[in-house]
C-alpha cells in the first residue's frame, strides 16, 4: 500500500468565532483525481487554502510523502509541488500568458544582466508555448495580455501554469464554474490527463455529475470534518448528496462503512444542496463535543446546522484505490 | 514598452484544445492582427497628438518654432518634470499616486539647500556640493520609502498617504526655513555644471533626464521588477499567491519616486539656485497628467516610460508652440485639461469592454 502522497491530520481553522475547519482529514495519492466536496460553507475553500500554504492551520497537521510540513505561505507549498488554480484564475489580466505563467518565478538571462534581474523573454515565451501545446492549447498571439482572451483560453493559461510546475498535487478550485459545455469538457480531459502522468488533481466543485465523471475518488466535508470517503465509480449522486448535507447520517449505523453503504431509503434523493431538514437536528445536539450554536456559525450557509458525529471517516476505500 | 513586441512564431494551427471557437471572430473585424495591435498600444494615439501639435505649431509658426533654440527650451524646461514623471509612471502603474512629489521635492532642496549654505554658500567647493546632491536624494528617498511602508502596510489608501506627506513634508521645509526661500542654497559649481552646462550642445540637464528616462524605462520594459510592478497593479492577490513580496515591492517604488523626487531637487536648484519653497504645489498635478496623458491607466496594470515622455512634451509643447504663434497661453491650461479628461475616458471604455468581453 502506497503512502498518501498528501495528507491533512485533524486541521483545525478558525476565523474568529467561525470554526470553519473542525479537525478536517484528507486524503491524496499519487495519480489519482480526488474530488473535494460539500455544501457551501462545509470548509472546502478553507481546507484548500491549508493545503496550498495561502491560509496558517490553527492545528493538526500535514503530510508529504509521510513526512510533516509547514507552509509559510504559497511559494512554500510550491516549493512541494503544489499548486493551485484559484477560483478567479489568479491572473495579471494585464501581462501576457507567458509572464503570467512564469509569475513569480521569471526566468532571467544568464550573467550580468541576470543579476540584475533582465528578463529572458524569449525563453519564456518558448517555453510557455509549449507548455500549453502539452495541454493541446494554441494561443494565436502569446504576447496579448490574458485580458484579451477568452474565458476558456484564460482558464488554459491558469491550468497550464499549474501543469507546469506542479509535480505533486494541483488543486483545482471550481475549474469549470465559469465556463461552457465544451470548454468544460476539455478542462476534464485535461484533468485526466494531468492525473495519469503521476501528479494527483484535487479537484472542488459543487457539479455532482461532473465529479462523478472525473473523479476517481470522491471527499466530503460537512460542518468542517471529513465525513465520507467514497470510490467515484460505486457512488451515486443520491449518495453524495446524502453525505453533503448529512441526511444519511438518519439512516448510519455505527459501522464506519455505513457512510458508503447504499442507502436506498434515504429521503435525500429529492434534496439539493439547501434547507433540509432540521427535524434531524435536536436529536444529536450536544452528543458531539461541539455545541449546536458553534456548529451553526460555522456553517453559515443554509446547510442544517447539525454537529458532526464524532465518526471516523472511512479510510479503507481510499486505501483500495492503488495509488502508483 | 512592454506591450509593444514584435510579431514572431505566430502559430499555424488556430484555435487550441481549450481556446474557443468564436474568439477571432469576437474581434469583429478580420484586420491583420499587427494592425490591430498598433492601434491598441495607447502611446501611439499620444504620439500622433504630439506629433500633431508639433506639425501644427511649426506650419503655423514657419521658421520660428521648430528651432534649436525652442527645442532645447522645452526640453530644459521638460527635464525635471519628466523625472519626477518616470517615478510617478511606476507608482500609477500598481494603482497608486503620489501627490506628495512637490513638497518632497521643496524639501529635499531645503535640506541640501541649508547644508550648502552652511559650509561654503554661493562659493562651496565641489565636496560640498556632492554631499549636497547626498542629502537631496536620501532625504526624498526615506520620505518616499515611509510613505511607501504607510501604504503597503497599513492600508492606508496611497491618495490619503500621500495627501499627508505633501502637507507634512512642505510644512517640515517651512519650519526649517521660516518659510522663506534662504540664499546662497546653490553652490555655483553645480549651477554652472549641471545647470546651465552643455555636452555638444545638449544641456546637462536635458542629458540627466534622458539618462533616467532611458535607465527606468529599461527597468520597467525588461526586468523582474518591471513586470511584478505591472503584476501588482494588474492583481495584487494574484502576485502575492505568485510569491511576490508585494509589500516591500510598494516600498520600492514608493522609495523610487522620492529618490527622482530628490533628484529633481537638484537638477532645480541648479537650474534655478532658489529652493522655490512657494513654487511646487501643482507639481503632482502636472506630472501625473503627464504620466496618464501618457497612456498609463490610473486603475494600474498598464503603462510604459515611452508614453509619460509623450506626456510630459504635449503640455511643454503647447505652451511654447502658444507663446510663439502669439495665442495666450492659459490656454495651454484649457486644452490639456480637455485631452486629460478625454485619455482617462479612453482608458474607462476600453477597460468596460474588455470586462464585458
Amino acid at each position: 500500500m502506497a503512502e498518501p502522497l498528501l495528507e491533512a491530520r485533524g486541521v483545525v481553522k478558525r476565523f474568529g468565532h467561525v470554526h470553519a475547519l473542525q479537525g478536517a482529514d484528507f486524503t491524496a495519492f499519487a495519480g489519482e483525481v480526488v474530488a473535494l466536496i460539500g455544501d457551501n460553507g462545509a470548509g472546502k475553500s478553507t481546507l484548500v487554502g491549508v493545503l496550498s500554504g495561502v491560509l496558517a492551520p490553527d492545528g493538526g497537521e500535514i503530510r508529504i510523502d509521510g513526512a510533516p510540513v509547514r507552509f509559510g505561505g504559497p511559494q512554500d507549498a510550491r516549493r512541494h509541488g503544489l499548486e493551485t488554480v484559484y477560483q478567479d484564475l489568479s491572473l495579471a489580466q494585464d501581462l501576457d500568458a507567458p509572464a503570467n505563467l512564469y509569475l513569480g518565478r521569471e526566468l532571467v538571462r544568464g550573467g550580468l544582466l541576470g543579476r540584475i534581474g533582465v528578463l529572458d523573454r524569449p525563453a519564456m515565451r518558448r517555453e510557455a508555448v509549449r507548455a500549453f501545446a502539452e495541454l493541446g492549447v494554441t494561443l494565436k498571439d502569446p504576447s496579448a495580455p490574458v485580458a484579451a482572451l477568452s474565458g476558456g483560453q484564460r482558464q488554459s493559461v491558469a491550468v497550464a501554469r499549474a501543469v507546469a510546475f506542479a509535480n505533486r498535487v494541483i488543486f483545482l478550485d471550481e475549474p469549470t464554474a465559469a465556463l461552457g459545455v465544451v470548454q468544460r469538457a476539455r478542462v476534464l480531459e485535461t484533468v485526466r490527463r494531468v492525473a495519469d502522468r503521476g501528479i494527483c488533481v484535487v479537484l472542488i466543485s459543487h457539479n455532482m455529475p461532473e465529479v462523478l465523471s472525473v473523479a476517481d475518488r470522491v471527499e466530503v466535508l460537512r460542518l468542517g470534518r471529513r465525513v465520507a470517503s467514497l470510490r467515484g465509480a460505486e457512488t451515486t449522486i443520491e449518495e453524495l448528496v446524502g453525505a453533503m448535507t448529512g441526511s444519511l447520517d438518519r439512516a448510519a449505523d455505527p459501522a464506519p462503512s455505513a457512510q458508503v453503504a447504499s442507502a436506498p431509503a434515504s429521503p435525500a434523493t429529492d434534496s439539493a444542496p439547501g434547507p433540509g431538514r432540521p427535524d434531524a437536528e435536536p436529536r444529536t445536539v450536544g452528543a458531539a463535543g461541539t455545541t449546536w450554536a458553534e456548529a451553526a456559525e460555522a456553517t453559515e450557509a443554509a446547510t442544517p446546522a447539525r454537529p458532526a458525529t464524532p465518526q471516523q471517516p472511512e479510510h479503507q476505500r481510499a486505501e483500495d484505490e492503488e495509488a502508483r | 514598452m512592454t506591450t509593444t513586441r514584435p510579431e514572431g512564431l505566430q502559430p499555424a494551427a488556430e484555435n487550441g484544445v481549450l481556446a474557443d471557437a468564436p474568439a477571432g471572430a469576437a474581434d469583429g473585424a478580420a484586420s491583420p492582427s499587427l494592425l490591430r495591435r498598433a492601434a491598441s498600444v495607447s502611446e501611439l494615439w499620444t504620439f500622433l497628438i504630439l506629433a500633431a501639435l508639433v506639425a501644427f505649431f511649426t506650419i503655423a509658426a514657419p521658421g520660428k518654432f521648430f528651432t534649436t533654440y525652442d527645442l532645447t527650451q522645452i526640453a530644459v524646461n521638460a527635464a525635471i518634470y519628466l523625472v519626477l514623471g518616470v517615478g510617478m509612471t511606476y507608482v500609477v502603474i500598481t494603482a497608486g499616486i503620489d501627490l506628495s512629489i512637490g513638497s518632497v521635492l521643496v524639501l529635499a532642496a531645503v535640506a541640501a539647500g541649508e547644508y550648502n549654505i552652511h559650509h561654503g554658500g554661493a562659493g562651496a567647493g565641489w565636496g560640498t556640493v556632492a554631499v549636497c546632491v547626498v542629502i537631496a536624494l536620501v532625504v526624498g528617498a526615506a520620505w518616499g520609502a515611509l510613505q511607501g511602508v504607510v501604504v503597503a502596510t497599513e492600508k492606508v489608501p496611497p491618495l490619503i498617504v500621500t495627501l499627508g506627506g505633501l502637507g507634512a513634508a512642505l510644512g517640515i521645509a517651512e519650519l526649517a526655513t521660516g518659510g522663506q526661500d534662504p540664499a546662497d542654497a546653490a553652490a555655483t559649481n553645480l549651477q554652472n555644471t549641471l545647470g546651465y552646462g552643455k555636452l555638444l550642445g545638449i544641456p546637462w540637464l536635458v542629458i540627466l533626464a534622458a539618462a533616467v528616462t532611458l535607465v527606468f524605462g529599461l527597468v520597467l520594459g525588461t526586468t523582474r521588477f518591471g513586470t511584478h510592478t505591472f503584476a501588482i497593479g494588474s492583481n495584487p492577490a494574484a502576485s502575492r499567491r505568485a510569491g511576490i513580496r508585494v509589500g516591500r515591492h510598494l516600498v520600492k517604488v514608493y522609495a523610487l519616486m522620492g529618490l527622482l523626487a530628490g533628484l529633481g531637487a537638484v537638477m532645480w536648484l541648479a537650474s534655478y539656485g532658489t529652493t522655490s519653497i512657494a513654487g511646487h504645489s501643482t507639481d503632482n498635478l502636472k506630472v501625473i497628467t503627464a504620466v496618464v496623458l501618457g497612456g498609463t491607466s490610473l486603475f494600474g496594470g498598464r503603462g510604459s516610460v515611452l508614453g509619460t515622455v509623450i506626456g510630459v512634451f504635449i503640455p511643454a509643447v503647447l505652451s511654447t508652440g502658444l507663446i510663439v504663434i502669439g495665442v495666450q497661453q492659459y490656454w495651454q491650461d484649457v486644452a490639456v485639461g480637455v485631452v486629460l479628461v478625454a485619455a482617462v475616458y479612453i482608458d474607462q471604455m476600453r477597460r468596460r469592454t474588455r470586462e464585458r468581453s
